[in-house]
């Protein structure tokens, strides 16, 4: 794989990584609030 | 404004007499300064030449491990003993207890590295081809940079996990201008080619302007709970 | 209510896509450096947003420190967040590409250095929110901001006038060379891409961290309501 290709793999592979961060360390937030409507 | 003074005087004054009589954090500062400029002189085996260009690093790097081992507990006696808390409801200005802090630290990290250059100069054999005076300007500005920023943030780092993890963490990046300039001057100095004053001038700026957001920014961090 | 988010984002990635036929297909080849050269379109603007994203943050630190309020340090986090995502980037295609056209990774010169030194003391802004105890910690990471941004300036000033015993590559031909009309457009392109995308994000961070805020209010009135209901039973 080029550096061209590299890069640009990389710029998205950075950007994927933070959104799956923050769906993981977010969901238990959803289930929560899921279970508190059911109150 | 005649509080401030007092007030710092009077801080400065109860550690430097704390650290006299116990002389924890300086033993244990001076003990760690030798043996990084042993180790440094193991590693590495300049020419006379080299050692010119390289010292003015080396010093600096033994400093800033120093300056780092002093600070982590330079509030440790003050968390001991609640002195914090007493402070935060006293109507003492929290500047004075910034000031006298810095002061009293600025004053240890000058010991020891008064006490370390000569250790130095032995073991590299330097000497200085440029003049050698300014280099107590360059270690009073530049050790005035590291503890100013280092006293500051060990307060931040106060209430903190791992707070001796986060100290270098967030003082390193901030410092790293100010080791530049150190380190330029030095070596400038040593080496004896061109002139230290555009490195003196910039530390002198940089002291001016991280000393006023210190004091500007230190009362929001005392009352930080 | 409906949200909005769907379609902005379906927006953003319009937009992206569009930057990305600009940097790999309508842009024209550059003639020194060749295909290498549209890492250019990536690099630059991420850096741009980076900047941007972290102005933001100081700005917002600035604001918190003299009004305290919760939402404007959720707003401070998320752009504090998505600029170190960005400023990744920056660091990693910047490599990518001086590598094959200087031939070194990296070279200490006040505008990589000061990038880095960006990147670093937002990585510790970070870390100390995430280990601070205690419920001032909004406070103490925006005096860290407010520290870092002064620092950057001087950052930069330090590497001009004490670090040129090397020569410096110049990086980022396309200033000051005479930038071809088409190549802009695709830089601009993807500037615009990139921003939406960083709008977007920080705005869903800036919603979660609303949510877990709101939440957090929500068990701490619970527990001290909790012994009342006790005692009514």
């Amino acid at each position: 794989m080029n550096h061209l290709n590299l890069a640009y793999a990389a710029t998205w592979l950075i950007h994927i990584a933070y959104l799956a961060y923050l769906a993981v360390k977010f969901a238990p937030l959803k289930r929560e609030i899921e279970e508190l409507r059911k109150k | 404004m005649s509080t401030l003074f007092r007030v710092t005087r009077a801080t400065l004054a109860k550690d430097l007499r704390l650290e006299w009589r116990s002389k924890d954090a300086f033993n244990a500062m001076l003990f760690f300064a030798l043996l990084v400029v042993v180790i440094f002189s193991f590693s590495f085996e300049p020419t006379a030449e080299e050692a010119r260009r390289i010292a003015g690093g080396l010093i600096w790097v033994a400093v800033l491990f120093s300056t780092i081992v002093a600070l982590n507990q330079a509030w440790a006696r003050e968390l001991r003993h609640q002195v914090l808390d007493a402070y935060r409801v006293s109507p003492a200005p929290a500047n004075a207890l910034f000031l006298g802090k810095t002061v009293g630290n600025f004053l240890f990290v000058l010991a020891v590295e008064l006490l370390m250059a000569p250790l130095f100069i032995v073991f590299y054999n330097l000497r200085a081809l440029g003049p050698s005076h300014q280099m107590l300007y360059v270690l009073a500005l530049g050790t005035w940079a590291l503890v100013v920023n280092g006293t500051f943030f060990a307060a931040i780092s106060l209430r903190t996990r791992s707070r001796e993890v986060m100290l270098p963490l967030i003082l390193f990046p901030i410092s790293i201008p100010a080791v530049l300039a150190m380190v330029s001057a030095t070596t400038t100095i040593l080496t004896g080619e061109g002139s230290a004053r555009l490195a003196l001038t910039f530390l002198a700026v940089y002291d001016v302007v991280f000393t006023t957001v210190s004091l500007l920014l230190f009362e929001s961090v005392l009352h930080a709970e | 209510m409906k949200s909005p988010l769907p379609i902005l984002a379906l927006l953003t990635g319009a937009l992206l896509s569009f930057g990305l036929y600009q940097a790999r297909v309508a842009a024209p080849t550059e003639q020194t450096m060749g295909d290498i050269q549209r890492i250019f379109y990536y690099h630059v603007p991420s850096a741009w947003v980076a900047f941007l994203c972290f102005t933001a943050n100081v700005l917002f630190s600035i604001h918190y420190l003299v009004r305290r309020s919760a939402k404007v340090d959720a707003l401070a986090v998320s752009t504090a967040e998505v600029g170190v995502v960005f400023c990744t980037v920056v660091l990693v295609t910047g490599p990518l590409w001086a590598k094959p056209v200087w031939g070194i990774w990296w070279t200490w010169d006040a505008r990589l250095t000061s990038t880095l030194v960006l990147w670093l003391i937002y990585v510790s802004y970070l870390v100390l929110r995430r280990f601070s105890t205690g419920s001032q910690k909004p406070v103490l990471a925006a005096v860290l901001a407010v520290f870092g941004f002064v620092d950057v300036i001087f950052v930069y000033m330090s590497i001009r006038w004490f670090r040129t015993q090397h020569p410096q590559p110049v990086i980022g031909g396309g200033e000051g060379s005479g930038i071809h009309p088409d190549m802009l457009f695709a830089l601009l392109a993807n500037f615009a891409a990139f921003l939406a995308f960083a709008l977007l994000v920080v705005w869903v961070r800036y919603r979660l961290e609303r949510i877990r805020h709101s939440l957090d209010e929500f068990h701490a009135l619970a527990a001290v309501r909790a012994p009342e209901e006790a005692r009514s039973r």
